[in-house]
């Protein structure tokens, strides 16, 4: 397993987000296509001044605009973006960023942190698919629903994300953490079928279980799902026992603002290998209460 | 009208060797003189023919299975914006059809040889080289496992087997003919391979890759075809091959042939543990065979694609590596598999084949009969041969390279023993004049009266990678494409095509095979003419 990120400069529960000079991004109006809008990462914003922000290259559809064209720009320059309003059809936010910090107040578009290696992504609203997909470092929170393959790998890439830490308040779509090779994914809302697909290791929490086809063809890993999963005949039972590591990973992940359910003290795991398919050496860990 | 100025010319064909002379262009024809014109200063710089590319694989439908089998290196591609004299493409392991042809004459190279195409799919292959702007091409058609070939093969009749090798390379419309594993990719459709070349190929009683090999051969000279047969060898990648590709070699005393990618033959060895570099036996074995020609088939390390007709060394590759892998049937004709592969400087495999084919190009002593290809795009992408080229001119980098191998690679090598070093004029061969001569184009290789106007010219740099990657001008058919390393003008290139003699009653005895064995009309088969935008057909006596 591994996934802890050690580091508090990743945290946003360390804190030190506010007083930094921050530079606001507010959508203008609601968008008729997505908007590709790579440019917003501090990597890119840190060091510009308005007028470069401004002049940014987007693309609306297949067209070329300016980034003004659809942010009005403020604030000071740093390497901490603010967005504000509805951009649930802005895409690629954060892409590839190594620093920084990005808040978005409100909903966020598809690929958002994609090939991430480090800073932080903070969204109070829910993102569409690909979050994280292919990240390599970093944290990204989302506060509501996330779409579909989060921390994946893109279509015929060998390894979805490989380092870093992906968290979810509410429920996520398909393909969770398909063939990620490293790092932290938890999700405390329900998520749909194939999580941890083709998983080549890292950790997958699932605070209220999955759909189908869980762990599907994963060759290592691990998966621990707090409420009781239909798991697929080519996982095989292989212990009940209470792994510490976890009690690491539970006290890590309230750090970072997402405490798990205070319950899981009070219970065991039941452990299953697999995918024997493939074969694999992955673990799906299925908490339990205590048997009085 | 064109005239080239003050630059070093290294044009080995017509024996100049870095003279400073002027290179006159009319009506895309290099000519004694001309009056008037533009003229372009070339003071400093070094002239060269435009290249040749003997094997490649750039268009048809294993390639662009290819495409589709890997969208994760499109995503990493070069772009090509689209521009004002540009179409929009994608560079990378595998480039879109317009940007082939853009990184092709942004190299200096004005002719490529598609070097796998079946007879089925070469509608195909013509539409993707129509889309392949600038430089000229053509195609080699895959025959050692055609079944009605093979068939006739068994039954003795050489004599028919040559007409209908003839009727197939003009319905195909191509230019030569390519034999891949002989024998090898009929027996994958039993799931077998063709392992020694006197072992009947599965499913036939007499023929052998052996006999195949032989007979296709005598056929390609008897059609007096401008190019030898095009020879893939039975055993490709496997360690210990060399034996199998020196008895090739035998076998093939006294007839022409081409040696297709010999990096991948040269093996000793009994496992891939135990795999060395057999180059140097090789090569001095083929010093002694003046009827044949080779091209390196060298590797870099790496993301490529490995795509070939080979079915089942694909399927091999694929187990080996775990990695994705595509399977084809074409039906009656052949097979092919595809692999994405990332070659590794750290694995010992990989690091012996690097050697593998340097040392080949070092160890052949007439550059005028090994080429300069990595078997685009199994060993390396083709834009990469500026790196290829570097390591070749630099004796000293290339033992630094050498000494950064793992150091039990270092010993099944002999690289880092050998201290030649190409001169421009020996580039200028294994890249334009050498091809050009093998592949019988009289007017392609040399800036002689009369050749087609395709130049290269670059600044004059003893770095061979920066000498290679950015020409300052490529001249295509007359016209400057490419200046200060950018594409300036986008011309269509043409198609050569053989037209080999055969008796047109051969098609009643193809017609009910088709309608027996294929499932496409024999009526749609053959590629139009018409359907090749600038065919340049030539008659073979």
């Amino acid at each position: 397993m591994s996934g802890i990120d050690t580091n508090p400069t990743s945290d946003f529960a360390a804190g030190a987000a506010t007083e930094a000079p921050t530079i606001t991004l507010t959508l203008k109006e609601q968008l008729p296509v997505p908007l590709e809008a790579e440019v917003i990462s501090p990597d890119v914003i840190a060091g510009l001044r308005h007028d470069a922000i401004r002049a940014l290259p987007v693309y609306l559809g297949k067209r070329l605009r300016r980034l003004d064209d659809f942010f009005d720009v403020e604030g000071g320059i740093g390497d901490q973006i603010d967005i504000r309003g509805d951009a649930a059809k802005v895409k690629w936010i954060g892409r590839g960023m190594t620093r920084g910090r990005i808040r978005v107040s409100g909903n966020v578009g598809m690929h958002l942190g994609a090939y991430m290696k480090g800073g932080a992504i903070e969204v109070s609203g829910s993102a569409s698919d690909w979050v994280g997909a292919e990240m390599r470092g970093g944290l990204i929170h989302i506060h509501g629903n996330a779409g579909g393959q989060v921390g994946a790998a893109y279509r015929g890439s060998l390894s979805g994300m490989n380092e870093g830490t992906i968290l979810i308040d509410g429920s996520a779509g398909l393909e969770v953490g398909m063939r990620m090779r490293r790092g932290l994914i938890a999700v405390r809302g329900p998520v749909r079928d194939f999580a941890g697909l083709q998983m080549k290791g890292g950790t997958i929490f699932l605070c209220s279980g999955a759909e189908i086809r869980t762990g599907a063809w994963m060759v290592r890993g691990t998966i621990v799902s707090f409420t009781p999963i239909r798991l697929l005949p080519t996982f095989t039972f292989a212990c009940t026992y209470s792994p510490t590591f976890l009690r690491l990973y539970a006290r890590h992940l309230t750090t970072l603002g997402f405490a798990l359910p205070r319950e899981i003290e009070n219970g065991v795991y039941q452990r299953y290998t697999g995918d024997t398919s493939v074969p694999g050496k992955g673990e799906i860990l299925v908490w339990q209460p205590h048997t009085p | 009208m064109l005239r080239i100025t003050g630059g070093r010319v290294y044009d080995p064909a017509n024996g100049v060797d870095g003279q400073v002379k002027d290179v006159c262009i009319a009506n895309g024809r290099i000519v004694a003189d001309v009056e008037g014109g533009r003229t372009l200063d070339a003071n400093g710089m070094v002239v060269l023919p435009g290249g040749v590319d003997i094997h490649t694989h750039v268009a048809g439908g294993a390639l662009n299975f290819a495409r589709g089998m890997t969208p994760e290196n499109q995503r990493t591609a070069t772009p090509f914006f689209h521009t004002s004299e540009r179409r929009a493409g994608l560079g990378g392991p595998t480039p879109t059809t317009f940007a082939t042809g853009y990184l092709y004459a942004g190299m200096g190279y004005t002719t490529v040889m598609e070097a796998a195409v079946p007879i089925l799919t070469a509608k195909h292959t013509h539409e993707e080289l129509r889309d392949t702007p600038i430089v000229d091409k053509a195609c080699f058609l895959l025959m050692a496992n055609n079944e009605i070939v093979l068939d006739l093969l068994e039954a003795g009749d050489k004599e028919r087997a040559k007409q209908v090798v003839a009727w197939l390379i003009w319905a195909a419309k191509t230019f030569g003919v390519k034999a891949v594993n002989p024998g090898g990719v009929a027996a994958w459709k039993w799931g077998k391979d063709a392992k020694g070349l006197s072992t009947p190929v599965e499913g036939y009683n007499k023929v052998t890759p052996a006999a195949i090999i032989a007979g296709l051969a005598e056929i390609v000279d008897e059609l007096g075809l401008p190019h030898p047969l095009h020879l893939h060898c039975n055993n490709l990648g496997a360690p210990g091959n060399v034996a199998t590709t020196l008895e090739t070699m035998k076998l093939l005393e006294g007839r022409r042939a081409h040696l297709a990618h010999l990096q991948f033959h040269a093996y000793g060895g009994d496992d891939w543990h135990t795999m060395r570099s057999e180059a140097a036996r090789l090569a001095e074995y083929f010093n002694t065979q003046p009827n044949l020609t080779t091209d390196a088939g060298a590797i870099l390390f790496g993301n490529a694609v490995t795509i070939t007709a080979d079915g089942p060394w694909q399927h091999l590759l694929y187990q080996l590596t775990g990695r994705k892998w595509g399977n084809l049937d074409i039906e009656n004709e052949t097979g092919c598999g595809i692999v994405p592969y990332t070659y590794k400087g750290s694995n010992l495999v990989n690091a012996v084949q690097w050697a593998v084919g340097l040392e080949l190009l070092l160890l052949i002593n007439d550059p005028w009969r090994v080429f300069l290809t990595t078997d685009h795009p199994n060993g390396a992408c083709f834009w990469r041969y500026p790196e290829i080229i570097h390591l070749l001119m630099n004796a000293g980098y290339r033992k630094e390279c050498v000494n950064k191998l793992p150091p039990k690679a270092q010993k099944r090598i002999v690289l880092a023993d050998l201290d030649r070093q190409y001169t421009l004029s020996e580039i200028a061969i294994i890249t334009s004049a050498g091809p050009a001569r093998a592949l019988g184009l009289p007017n392609k290789g040399h800036l002689g009266v009369g050749a087609d106007a395709d130049v290269a010219i670059y600044n004059k740099n003893p770095d061979g990678v920066l000498l290679f990657r950015y020409p300052r001008y490529v001249i295509k058919s007359g016209e400057i494409v490419v200046e200060e390393g950018d594409i300036r003008k986008v011309i269509d290139g043409r198609e050569f095509i053989s037209r080999p003699t055969f008796d047109e009653r051969i098609e009643d005895y193809l017609r009910p095979l088709f309608q027996q064995y294929y499932t496409m009309s024999f009526d749609n088969y053959p590629v139009e003419l018409e359907r090749i935008e600038r065919p340049e057909v030539r008659a073979c006596p």
